[in-house]
């Protein structure tokens, strides 16, 4: 039966193939164009013009200033500027006050409950010192400035200028060999790399697909903002006048990620010249309409999918990740923790590179999760100072409600301009976290390209904080 | 009791009857595929009816896989399943395979193409496209506030009889329309309404004299198929994926 049926299909295929001649040729075009004309004849029946209507056409004048050849780039890079300012200069405020309800009050709190109940020090270090302060951390450093970027961001999106950034970008994409869409798969990168590597199922061709999958870690990703902006307000910030620092750090974030674009073209023409060689393909954009954003509606489902669900993903891993650093900074190996021996074994050549061995091990714990890479350097920097007046003892991520603080600890550590400016670098070209590498894996099904996509930004953020230091110390000097 | 029968008969009842249920989606009646071009908001309609928080945002191509959903209206189930949104269903992008399998082997109840309706010419190649596929759809003039504003006024009556479909205007992003369409989708779900789709006129009178031979045999193997004209139009043109499912019998029965 089975056989018959399998038989009597190949037939039909058979007489498919024979009667293909008798079709006539071009029948794919033939076909496109009965829809075509079928299509404007309804159209023509049935869509009526009711008077004249552009008396002023606001999305022509917002596209000639928008997507124009001169206006555009210094438009896109004045809004992206707006948008990080806003964060910058109004997540303070909320930051500090959460750092005082979550880790001054409570965590004292907690740690007395701990010592009635009588709990072993090592499982009140761990619970308490570790897990919750990690996620304490996590939130009061994330929350604020997430809670205003991803409103901001959506806000832009529902508007409608993501396409134009795409417009913008698409000359540039073809020159680099890839495909335009590139530039909505790296705009997604821009909230999460994950997001931003499936989202590259838009692009067809299977060449500039990888090539949008391997360098969608060059757009910086939430994850990384808040690393940014912290490092930027410290360390770039007081480097102009009062008055001006949170521009400076505006500046100096924007700079970022203009070079995560320009990393993202590089390392694109490089591919397609390389091991991805081939001709970009063309494709069609619509440029959407610009539609007034439902300001309430995108507030709030910005902050359920986005904010949240961004938060919830860091909490879940910093609170392994803290329990992780409280064990390493607690157990001893001969006379010192194990914490203390690797970040003597990484300072040597983190120094080297312009970057020191307690941030180089930090990246190391963060693996899974990028949100969790300034906590980490916080906690792991009181460990080898060894401090008694900061934090809490070992392997505690205390509070630090007030910028100077930061800026005091990390003068005590030996940091300088240039470990700030290097770990702003590397932390726009490193490994992407473990999901985003996981979702390249499962995008791509290759342990090659995999591979490829984690191993070499690591590479090459290492060779540049290598060449910027050696640079910064003959032209700086130390 | 009297009373409740008097509301059911009525269209304005229907938002009461309307109950989202989310991401429940056992033992669903009916299932809806939910199509369009990239950008008529596909997800803000599928949000409307399942309740659900599908990302929308106002750029082409955000929707990259199926997302579904489940609501009930006037006591059946009905699974939502949003598809990535196409220009067409000829290519071989993944996004369009994986709309156009889903239309060809998911076997729909209905398929409800959104469109824009300030570019309805642009999205009719796709409606007649997805017409050729199958016989039960309705179409949702969406953004029928924008089209408004540029002064587009479309003759919806005349377009449903065109088509032979319903055809419901709509504006999704402020609920308006959406009780109107889900009475059309329960009529076409249920049979009340039968769909004398539009397709495609060809001139060639090669290719009618092909289909002709062709149509039959496929009509012969797989009984009940409604879309053997599609079919043949396919294996005409040498589509590699329909000829496979042909040659190994799961046209008609596959389920992705």
């Amino acid at each position: 039966m089975k056989n018959r049926a399998t038989d009597s299909s190949k037939n039909l295929n058979e007489l498919a193939k024979s009667l293909r001649w008798e079709a006539g040729e071009n029948l794919h075009d033939h076909l496109v164009n009965a829809i075509y004309e079928d299509a404007a004849r309804i159209a023509n029946n049935t869509v009526g013009k009711n008077g004249d209507t552009g008396k002023f056409n606001w999305d022509r004048i917002l596209d000639n200033l928008l997507t124009s050849r001169i206006t555009g780039f210094p438009m896109m890079i004045l809004l992206l500027g707006i948008v990080f300012w806003i964060t910058i200069s109004g997540a303070n405020v909320p930051s500090s006050m959460l750092a005082t309800l979550l880790i001054d009050t409570t965590h004292p709190i907690l740690k007395s409950f701990a010592d009635q109940v009588g709990l072993p020090w090592w499982l009140s270090g761990v619970l308490f010192d570790g897990i919750y302060l990690a996620a304490a951390w996590v939130i009061s450093v994330m929350l604020p400035p997430m809670a205003i970027f991803f409103p901001l961001f959506t806000l832009l999106e529902d508007f409608g200028y993501l396409p134009r950034i795409a417009f913008n970008l698409d000359n540039l994409f073809r020159r680099a060999g890839a495909h335009g869409k590139q530039a909505l798969t790296m705009s997604m990168g821009f909230g999460c790399n994950a997001a931003g590597v499936v989202a590259a199922r838009i692009i067809d061709s299977p060449r500039e697909r990888l090539i949008a999958i391997i360098t969608n870690n060059f757009a910086l990703c939430n994850g990384r903002w808040p690393t940014q902006i912290l490092i930027a307000t410290l360390f770039i910030g007081v480097l102009a006048s009062p008055q001006l620092g949170g521009l400076a750090a505006t500046g100096a974030v924007v700079g970022i990620v203009m070079l995560g674009i320009f990393f993202t073209f590089a390392s694109s023409w490089l591919l397609s010249r390389t091991v991805l060689r081939g001709e970009p393909s063309t494709f069609s954009l619509e440029l959407p309409p610009y539609r007034p954003p439902r300001f309430w509606k995108t507030l709030y489902t910005s902050l359920i999918d986005r904010t949240i669900f961004v938060l919830w993903r860091a909490i879940v891993f910093a609170v392994p990740a803290g329990a992780v650093i409280w064990l390493i900074a607690n157990i001893h190996i001969g006379s010192a923790t194990i914490a203390a021996h690797l970040i003597s074994f990484f300072n040597p050549f983190g120094i080297l590179i312009g970057l020191n061995g307690v941030i180089l091990l930090a990246y190391i714990i963060a693996i899974p999760a990028n949100e969790i890479v300034i906590p980490t350097i916080l906690m792991l920097t009181v460990l080898s100072l060894k401090l008694t007046g900061v934090g809490e003892g070992a392997g505690v991520m205390f509070e630090l409600t007030e910028n100077a603080d930061y800026l005091r600890l990390f003068s005590a550590a030996g940091w300088t301009t240039l470990t700030a400016v290097n770990l702003m670098i590397f932390s726009l070209v490193h490994n992407p976290c473990s999901t985003t590498i996981y979702t390249i894996y499962k995008e791509t099904n290759s342990v090659k390209w995999t591979t490829l996509a984690s191993v070499a930004p690591v590479i090459m953020g290492l060779a540049l904080c290598f060449f910027i230091a050696q640079i910064w110390r003959i032209v700086v000097g130390y | 009791m009297v009373q409740d029968n008097i509301c059911n008969d009525c269209a304005a009842h229907s938002d009461v009857q309307l109950k989202k249920l989310g991401l429940d989606m056992a033992r669903s009646d009916y299932i809806v595929a939910l199509a369009g071009n990239p950008n008529t908001g596909k997800s803000t309609v599928f949000n409307n009816l399942t309740g659900l928080r599908q990302h929308t945002g106002n750029w082409p191509g955000k929707t990259v896989s199926r997302a579904e959903g489940s609501f009930s209206y006037a006591d059946k189930k009905y699974k939502l399943v949003d598809l990535p949104g196409t220009y067409s269903l000829l290519s071989a992008s993944t996004d369009e395979e994986i709309a156009r399998n889903f239309i060809l082997f998911g076997k729909p109840d209905v398929t409800l193409i959104i469109a824009d309706a300030s570019r309805l010419e642009r999205n009719l190649n796709l409606t007649l496209q997805i017409l050729e596929i199958t016989d039960r759809a309705v179409l949702c003039l969406n953004l029928i506030d924008e089209a408004k504003r540029h002064g587009i006024v479309i003759d919806d009556r005349n377009l449903a009889k065109e088509l032979g479909i319903p055809v419901v205007p709509a504006t999704a992003r402020f609920g308006l329309g959406m009780q109107k369409l889900l009475q059309s989708l329960k009529e076409v779900a249920t049979g009340e309404f039968q769909c004398k789709p539009r397709k495609i006129k060809t001139t060639s009178p090669f290719l009618k004299r092909a289909l002709n031979k062709l149509i039959p045999v496929i009509e012969e193997k797989f009984p009940g198929i409604s879309n053997a004209r599609w079919i043949a139009l396919r294996m005409l043109e040498g589509d590699k994926e329909v000829m496979e499912a042909i040659e190994n019998g799961k046209l008609g029965t596959l389920e992705i």
